[in-house]
């Protein structure tokens, strides 16, 4: 396994090691770049995984200080929580849920197709579809899409059971068992789906992709990929010429670090990834690095989301099997005659009783709330997944106050509904009420958005420099040798989950960092 | 369908492995206290009065009733909260003051102490009359964790928990539901 010298100013260094950053980490170490990956959190392996919602996130999620504002209800439940995301070696595709959608044409040139929506900053991606297709296509055969390849879909567990039938009453038509990056067959050296539930707390089986077993592990094997756990970044580095040569961080034995490096990527997720270039402001560059535009931490987008779940006089048992293998397309189309732009998806979703307990009415209590309570083994669940509008306010800053452990300002996180993500929400709730209610559904509950797992946008890719923060490469507008390789280079979010596209936006990415490497343009 | 028995033995050392991710261990060793449905929940308290203790179990049952859990639920989840406020002095102020604040309205709306208020919506009113404040919130959120996340409570909910031990659901029921209408 590779070690590299501090002072090797031949690296790419990436931060973060989750879909984006650990893709990339393997991809450049394939085509033979010295690559250090920095990851903030530890390094577990599938054996410590535990099928216990609060132990588990304890052990995995990113749970330092996060301030909110705004009007969206997670700043009112969850005021110290705005996402759910990991804080370990493979990041967030630990805990994602495995559905790999590809964008549709028109996701990428909403500007145009929507046109203009008051109070949205909506703007055309600076790629469209067909360009990202061969990536596309090299990221689900990477990560083993089913629905793909020829790899079979999964079998549906009793909630998509539920789910499939109430579609079918309504006239839906696309509904089936997703496109998941979890192995239906025993495929690349891992096995196959073994129904375990607990999807959210790492796979215990390793059937679903993760960089921390996949990507990760292929890339050391080359000898030319070095992952540092425990490894939190504090700032970028960057020479008299403005371009960056190091990163600072504090290492697994808190000692304070400096690596040398050719080529940063920030992979840290849309909460940190602004924020860190925002504490690495210098005297150059006095708003942050990348941020002549202002854009940097701006048009923080979340998805619209919700879920509804369903009580029936007879058991489900949702919990039982795979979480989310199980989709409604249909209303995923462009229709604003619903009253909204954009579309969505009805993904099942479920959840053990503790955090059922939690997320049902974040604040609730008495019989009201306990009687959901005890319907906990005859419910069906569904989340809404759409497209949520970027808005210039909605956005990551430092927080004025709250400092982290190293004394470095915290992300504060400022979110309030557009409209259209309002009316958005109101008919996905309607619809999935009206799935459950046409199989027998005794009563539905609509639950609010869960703390954030998708972040996007903070550090938007656009055609122009001044309409965001990088290029179509995530090359950033203003320092040629600075990267963004995760969810905030998105344009906008499109209304699928956002994994599949990260992962193939890295692998696009290696291949243009090892074009300029070896052009010597960075 | 495969159904799960709903009402599993109880059993100490099964009590003993239970308990709240969240919580530090002692808690959970408090919470294995009580294992006796006979014994006085108040005299297993640490840090709290015993009879601030035993009206916290029925605030705790006024804030997430189920009437098919027996009380010993309940009063784990106070011990619990009581054990962390062993090494937290403001913590049990904040317990004791808001016990004392529940009794004095409850004296002032029913003329008797908040535990011997016989109505649950009587006792609920009392209750709501103080939701927004720091005593409620902090009962209220300690309770979703450490009420909920007890194992031994989960068949009762029909909840089975880990599973990967087990081999998943692929052989245990994951798509065996049989009641669906045919489409």
């Amino acid at each position: 396994m590779a070690k590299f010298d501090h002072d090797d100013d031949s690296l790419a260094v990436i931060i973060g090691s989750g879909a984006g950053g650990g893709t990339l980490g393997n991809e450049l170490a394939q085509k033979g770049i010295k690559t250090v990956i920095l990851e903030a959190g530890p390094r577990f392996e599938i054996a410590d995984f535990v099928n216990d919602e609060w132990p588990s996130f304890a052990q995995l999620a990113w749970t330092d200080m996060r301030t909110t504002s705004g009007t969206w209800q997670i700043a009112h439940d969850f005021p110290n929580l705005p996402a759910w995301i990991v804080k370990a070696v493979g990041g967030t595709s630990i805990h994602w849920a495995g559905a790999s959608l590809r964008f549709r044409d028109w996701e990428f040139k909403t500007r145009t197709v929507y046109g203009h929506v008051p109070g949205a900053n909506l703007l055309d991606w600076p790629i469209s579809l067909a360009e990202l297709e061969p990536y596309y296509a090299k990221a689900e055969f990477k990560m083993g899409t089913t629905g793909t390849n020829g790899i079979p879909r999964l079998p549906g567990n009793n909630n998509f059971k539920v789910m499939a039938a109430g579609a079918a009453r309504l006239g839906y038509k696309e509904v089936h068992t997703g496109n998941m990056s979890i192995n239906s067959q025993p495929r690349d050296g891992r096995g196959s789906c073994q129904q375990i539930g607990f999807c959210f707390q790492g796979c215990k089986s390793g059937a679903k992709w993760s960089t921390l077993y996949t990507e990760i592990p292929k890339g050391e094997a080359t000898g030319n990929l070095e992952v540092r756990e425990k490894s939190m970044v504090l700032r970028i580095e960057h020479n008299d010429a403005g371009k960056v040569n190091a990163v600072v961080y504090i290492d697994a034995d808190g000692n304070m670090r400096r690596q040398k490096a050719r080529v940063v990527c920030v992979a840290c997720n849309s909460l940190e990834s602004p924020r860190l270039l925002l504490n690495s402001a210098s005297s150059k560059f006095p708003d942050g690095l990348a941020n002549s535009s202002g854009q940097v931490g701006r048009n923080y987008m979340r998805h619209t989301t919700a879920s509804v779940y369903a009580a029936f006089d007879r058991p489900v048992h949702m919990y039982r099997g795979t979480t989310m293998a199980g989709i409604i397309r249909d209303e995923g189309r462009n229709d604003p005659t619903r009253g909204f732009v954009g579309g969505y998806e009805m993904e099942t979703i479920s959840l053990g009783l503790p955090f059922l307990a939690a997320f049902l009415k974040p604040g609730g209590w008495g019989r009201s709330f306990t009687s959901g309570v005890d319907d906990f083994s005859n419910m069906a669940g569904m989340w809404i997944i759409g497209e949520d509008m970027p808005q210039e306010t909605n956005r990551v800053t430092l927080d004025p106050v709250a400092k982290d452990k190293f004394g470095l300002p915290v992300a504060s996180v400022h979110f309030d509904d557009h409209p259209n993500d309002i009316a958005m929400r109101e008919h996905g709730f309607r619809q999935g009420e009206a799935v459950y209610e046409a199989v027998g559904a005794t009563r539905t509950f609509r639950v609010p958005p869960y703390p954030s797992t998708h972040n996007l946008g903070t550090n938007r890719m656009s055609e122009k420099p001044r309409d965001g923060v990088v290029n179509k490469f995530g090359q950033s507008h203003d320092i040629p040798n600075l990267f963004i390789s995760d969810g905030s280079q998105f344009t906008t979010g499109a209304g699928v989950n956002p994994t599949l596209t990260i992962v193939t936006l890295a692998i696009r990415q290696a291949d243009s960092i090892a074009g300029m490497m070896g052009k010597n343009e960075i | 369908m495969r159904l799960i028995d709903r009402l599993p033995r109880l059993g100490r050392r099964r009590f003993l492995r239970g308990g709240a991710g969240a919580l530090p261990a002692a808690a959970l060793l408090a919470g294995g206290v009580a294992v006796s449905a006979t014994r006085v929940w108040g005299e297993d308290a640490k840090a709290l009065k015993p009879g601030s203790a035993v009206t916290l179990v029925r605030v705790a049952r006024d804030i997430y009733p189920h009437d098919r859990i027996p009380d010993i639920f309940y009063a784990r989840a106070v011990l619990m909260l009581d054990a962390a406020a062993v090494s937290d002095n403001t913590l049990r102020d904040l317990l004791e003051e808001g016990v004392m604040r529940l009794d004095a309205d409850a004296r002032d709306r029913f003329q008797s102490p908040y535990l011997e208020v016989a109505g649950e919506s009587d006792r609920v009113a009392l209750l709501e009359a103080i939701s927004a404040g720091a005593f409620f919130k902090k009962v209220h959120g300690a309770l979703t964790v450490s009420f909920y996340n007890q194992h031994e409570l989960w068949p009762r909910f029909g909840y089975e928990g880990s599973s990967a031990e087990y081999g998943g659901y692929l052989h245990r029921g994951f798509d065996d539901i049989d009641w669906l209408p045919k489409s």
